[in-house]
């Protein structure tokens, strides 16, 4: 096995565009190192981007936020204008694994993990965030939701890094929240999640996006359930209408972390928790 | 024993002699010790729940390069079936040595099949895939329902279910049934006006240790061979592998590393009998450990259930009759704890008349092995849920109603003797009179009440005190310790000296330098080896007094010893044990003391257990919002440990009740081997426990002590179980009261 520390991105995409092997690309390796020691890979190359300093940063600007593919989840909760800005994303991101991982795991990793029941990826999509990709000739910007095409698999060609993510400007009166349900409070993988991210108009839901979690292949966009919401206060008519879409999306498996009843009833409930925390801040009261 | 005797260091709460090594990360554990010329030992597993091996051909594997030793079922000499000590699980040793490597036919998936030791782990690793292994697939057998049918595929077609009135003629998954009685049950319940009853079912669970099973071992044609393992009970791990191996005791040394956990499933063995025929085939030191998946495969979890209680009262809360049916998985061979489940269930309570059966079932899971008061929570919780609805079916307080019917001195117990002084009644009015019971209720929370019985054992513990010159001691014992017990030694033994803790170290002996100790186990360590250790510290101070008197040409009679200080009483002499000890070369050598007992009079511990849940009625997540655990230690002789072993206790059985099971496919392949998947609770899912130390004294130790490991896993399982029925107003039968199984319920679907 080879072990590289390349300095930009575009060096990292090269030498996973050469590698004829199985290749992997390190950052806090908090799947790939399990994964390789319960022997499900063996890569010939491992590509480790922790050096590249385009990707180690957390970054302001007119154009919103935008955050390096190495960034882990402990310095997503140190800086105090994200989670102000976008405190679902945040929220999100600190639910993987335990104190210890949150110091070593990124959203781009649990992104590319490609597992439906990562937590960060349905409040990355609620909020519309963008993957900036790098490969060895060319660089694209690529909507989060369509980087995951199912269990394990992404929409990235050979040789193709993600730099980093980009958050919108965030309009006044927006706010964004995301629950997962999770027998446990900690050290444990969603049975079922979802991430509401939403802007008031006097008090009024004026755009709205609902996204759940580990019910289907992949993060699902509820379409119908952001329109439920749209134009409303919240109430519990409109709450019972989006958790109806909600259960109504779900496409989930039965497994032993739940039932397809089970998880097809409790999305419906997280989304409705979820869309009243969303609501409220973005200064709305219920 | 007078109950106001005061002490000077025993209930104090000390430093643990061996804190600072673990925190520091010095402790050496079962996976610690290399040696020189050390190879790598792993194991090749079964597949398949339930299976023959029709063909086994290792010679590809044996020619791979760097591979120096295979094992197989044919290495064990022919061994025969007899029953063999280890600790409070159960197993012949025909089972033992068809556990530890398969013959024949593979009962579990993960069952071992094949060893190989290599140059390293990853040669070993590899050389498991060259094993070529054919097996024809049979059906599994995974409960006791679907074991006990009839026409069920047999595990064992030698197997014909003991203690039956008449003799059977066909093979059985049943491997025994047995009873107790007591009264006439059919009396009891005519004269009952109120009954209840109810069929339950609880899971496999593991006790979860931190630790895997790991140990280094070396073979020696003609000296010594030796093992170094984390166990609870080295030197039944040295009767075992020498029984499987044919070897003298004297020529097996064991040494018990420090131990990360055990609850009871490290009472056995699993490697070093396969690592040490390893060592014996290629010549070197071997070692072996298992990673955590192998842990949940194929080490002895405790027994999943499934049980019918009924309990018939008068209408003025006397208990009229108690009945049960047990049946437990034993796992792929005879010996679960249905026994203890059965001597336990009632005993509880003061009723004439009690009749209670029981099943030992094999299926294809792993074997069971002890956990925590082995047998004990699954009968309780069958029996406290029951109290509990009863106590409703009357109108009646459920603490009252226990208080009305609690076992107490003089109770005859349905296994045989009738208590001497218990605390279970001290237990329920701690619980009764804790602000915990006083709080009220909130919105969608809801209360369990439960109460346990655990026997306690004692039996055979060896220690000695070693003096040294300055005056500091070394106290050596053959308890490994789990739960802080060298704490306990050290203020025992302090106390009988009248000498600062500080000044002795208490290790734990190999087998070869201390006298043949049973393992830690059955509560036992601090009553049992603390009665050794008393007895060896006032063997010391008796010989103080000697040393004293012949310095001062008095009799030792003349002498006392105050505080660690001997006084002549014909006299104006003093000499302090540090003084005797400087003195010893002249007063006819160094001085040791030395205690070898078979403890009797193990004092039973009584506990009561109050849980406070709520209930999300829209997931079916149960939150424990406060918990309380009230229990007689006898003599609490470090307050914390024992608060401790209140607290570890209720936690795990806290986690039995919510989330803890083995899931396996419809294959028998166990699916959650994993702490991701196989859910104990973790420090945030949790409140604090509070722990309420009852002190009734035992009057068979000088200090009045009763184990306390066990008695705390007994009752969480009712009391969490009893609190989620009373939060959303369904009964609760099946664990674990995981959030689909409780959203089921409130949905109706139970």
């Amino acid at each position: 096995m080879r072990y590289e520390t390349p300095t930009t991105t575009k060096e990292a995409a090269t030498l996973l565009h050469k590698e004829k092997g199985q290749a992997h690309i390190l950052a806090g390796g908090t799947d790939l190192l399990v994964r390789m020691k319960m022997g499900m890979t063996e890569p010939t190359l491992v590509v480790d981007i922790k050096h590249i300093p385009a990707m180690q940063a957390i970054t302001k600007s007119a154009a919103g936020f935008k955050i390096g593919a190495t960034v882990c989840g402990a310095a997503m909760t140190e800086h105090a204008a994200l989670g102000k800005a976008w405190p679902g994303i945040v929220e999100a991101a600190n639910l993987i694994g335990s104190d210890q991982i949150q110091g070593r795991c990124t959203m781009v990793g649990n992104l590319c993990n490609g597992s439906p029941a990562a937590d960060s990826v349905p409040a990355m999509i609620a909020a519309g965030a963008k993957a900036i990709i790098v490969g060895k000739d060319k660089r694209r910007t690529v909507a989060v939701d369509k980087i995951v095409t199912g269990p394990g698999k992404t929409s990235l060609a050979k040789g193709e890094v993600i730099e980093a993510i980009t958050l919108p400007a965030r309009l006044p009166r927006s706010g964004d929240a995301y629950l997962r349900f999770t027998p446990r409070t900690e050290m444990d993988i969603a049975v079922v999640s979802a991430a509401v991210n939403l802007t008031l108009q006097r008090g009024v839901v004026k755009t709205a996006r609902v996204v759940l979690g580990a019910v289907a292949p992949t993060a699902v966009i509820v379409a119908k359930a952001a329109k439920a919401i749209i134009g409303t206060k919240l109430d519990d008519e409109a709450l019972e209408k989006l958790a109806a879409a909600c259960s109504a999306a779900c496409n989930p498996i039965d497994d032993k972390r739940g039932t397809i009843e089970y998880r097809t009833k409790v999305a419906g409930v997280l989304a409705k928790r979820a869309a009243k925390i969303a609501y409220q801040r973005a200064g709305g009261t219920l | 024993m007078s109950e106001a005797r005061e002490f000077k260091y025993i209930g104090q709460s000390t430093i643990r002699p061996d804190g600072f090594d673990k925190v520091t990360g010095r402790a050496n554990y079962g996976a610690d010790l290399s040696l020189p010329g050390m190879i790598w030992g792993k194991i090749l597993r079964s597949p398949h729940a339930h299976a023959m091996i029709k063909r086994l051909d290792t010679s590809r594997a044996e020619a791979f390069p760097g591979v120096l030793a295979v094992a197989t079922h044919s290495d064990f000499p022919s061994v025969t079936d007899q029953a063999i000590e280890s600790g409070e699980g159960s197993l012949t040793l025909l089972d033992l040595a068809r556990n530890v490597l398969a013959k024949d036919k593979v009962l579990y998936h993960g069952h071992a099949v094949v060893a190989i030791a290599a140059k390293t782990s990853a040669i070993a690793e590899q050389a498991l895939a060259l094993i070529d292994i054919e097996y024809e697939v049979l059906k599994p057998v995974m409960d006791v329902r679907e074991a006990m049918a009839a026409g069920a595929p047999i595990l064992h077609p030698d197997m014909f279910t003991q203690g039956l009135a008449e003799k059977p003629t066909t093979a059985s998954n049943v491997a025994t049934r047995l009873e107790y009685k007591m009264g006439d049950i059919e009396a009891g319940f005519k004269d009952a006006e109120v009954v209840v009853e109810r069929e339950f079912y609880t899971p496999t669970a593991h006790q979860g240790y931190i630790e895997p099973h790991a140990c280094t071992v070396r073979y020696e044609k003609d000296g010594q061979s030796m093992i170094w393992c984390s166990t609870q009970g080295h030197f039944d791990v040295r009767a075992s592998t020498a029984k499987l191996l044919g070897l003298d005791l004297g020529k097996l040394k064991v040494i018990a590393s420090e131990i990360g956990g055990g609850f009871g499933g490290k009472t056995t063995v699993y490697l070093e009998p396969v690592a040490l025929i390893l060592s014996r085939k290629s010549g070197r030191p071997v070692k072996m450990i298992m990673d955590r998946d192998e842990v949940f495969k194929a080490t002895g979890p405790g027994s999943a259930t499934r049980s019918w209680v009924k309990i018939g009262a008068r209408k003025d809360g006397t208990i009229t009759a108690m009945q049960g049916r047990l049946a437990y998985e034993a796992g792929a061979f005879k010996g679960s704890p249905v026994m203890m489940g059965c001597m336990t269930a009632f005993t509880p309570y003061a009723v004439s008349n009690m009749y209670i059966e029981g099943f030992d079932v094999v299926v294809n899971k792993a074997k069971v092995a002890a956990y925590r008061a082995p047998g004990a929570p699954q009968a309780e919780f069958a029996v406290e849920m029951l109290v509990n609805e009863l106590a409703v079916k009357l109108g009646r307080d459920p603490i009252d109603l226990r208080l009305q019917n609690a076992a107490k001195e003089g109770t005859q117990t349905i296994y045989g003797p009738k208590f001497k002084r218990v605390g279970l009644v001290e237990c329920l009015e701690a619980a009764r009179d804790s602000k915990h019971y006083q709080q009220a209720l909130a919105a969608n929370q809801g209360r369990g009440v439960a109460a346990g019985f655990w026997f306690n054992v004692g039996g055979q513990s060896s220690v000695h005190i070693n003096m040294n010159p300055d005056g500091t001691g070394t106290i050596v014992e053959g308890s490994p310790d789990i739960g802080g017990s060298r704490a306990s030694m050290q203020m025992m033994a302090a106390e009988a000296m009248g000498i600062e803790p500080g000044r002795l170290k208490p290790i734990i002996g190999d087998t070869e330098n201390v006298a043949f100790s049973a393992g830690t186990g059955g509560s036992r360590t601090t009553f049992a080896t603390g009665m050794a250790v008393i007895e060896a510290a006032e063997d010391v101070v008796a010989q103080m007094k000697q040393r004293a008197a012949s310095m001062w040409n008095v009799t030792a009679e003349q002498v006392e010893w105050v505080d660690g200080v001997a006084l002549n009483t014909a006299g104006e002499d003093r000499l302090s044990l540090a003084e005797i000890c400087a003195g010893a070369d002249r007063t006819g050598g160094q001085i040791s003391g030395r205690g070898n007992i078979n403890a009797r009079g193990a004092g039973p511990s009584f506990a009561v257990h109050l849980c406070d849940v709520e209930v999300d009625k829209e997931t079916g997540k149960v939150d424990v919002v406060r918990y309380t655990a009230v229990q007689d230690a006898g003599k609490a002789i470090h307050p914390k440990y024992v608060e401790g072993q209140y607290q570890g206790g209720a936690v795990q059985g806290i986690g039995w009740a919510l989330n803890e099971e083995y899931i396996y496919g419809a294959d028998g392949l166990l699916e959650n081997a994993g702490f991701l998947d196989y859910r104990i609770p973790v420090a945030s899912d949790l409140p604090m426990i509070d722990a309420i130390i009852v002190e009734v004294p035992n009057k068979f130790h000088p200090y009045g002590v009763r184990g306390v490991g066990e008695s705390g896993i007994i009752p969480p399982l009712a009391a969490v179980g009893y609190a989620v029925e009373n939060a959303i107003g369904v009964p609760v039968t099946d664990l674990p009261l995981s959030p689909p199984r409780v959203f089921n319920l409130i949905q109706g679907k139970g």
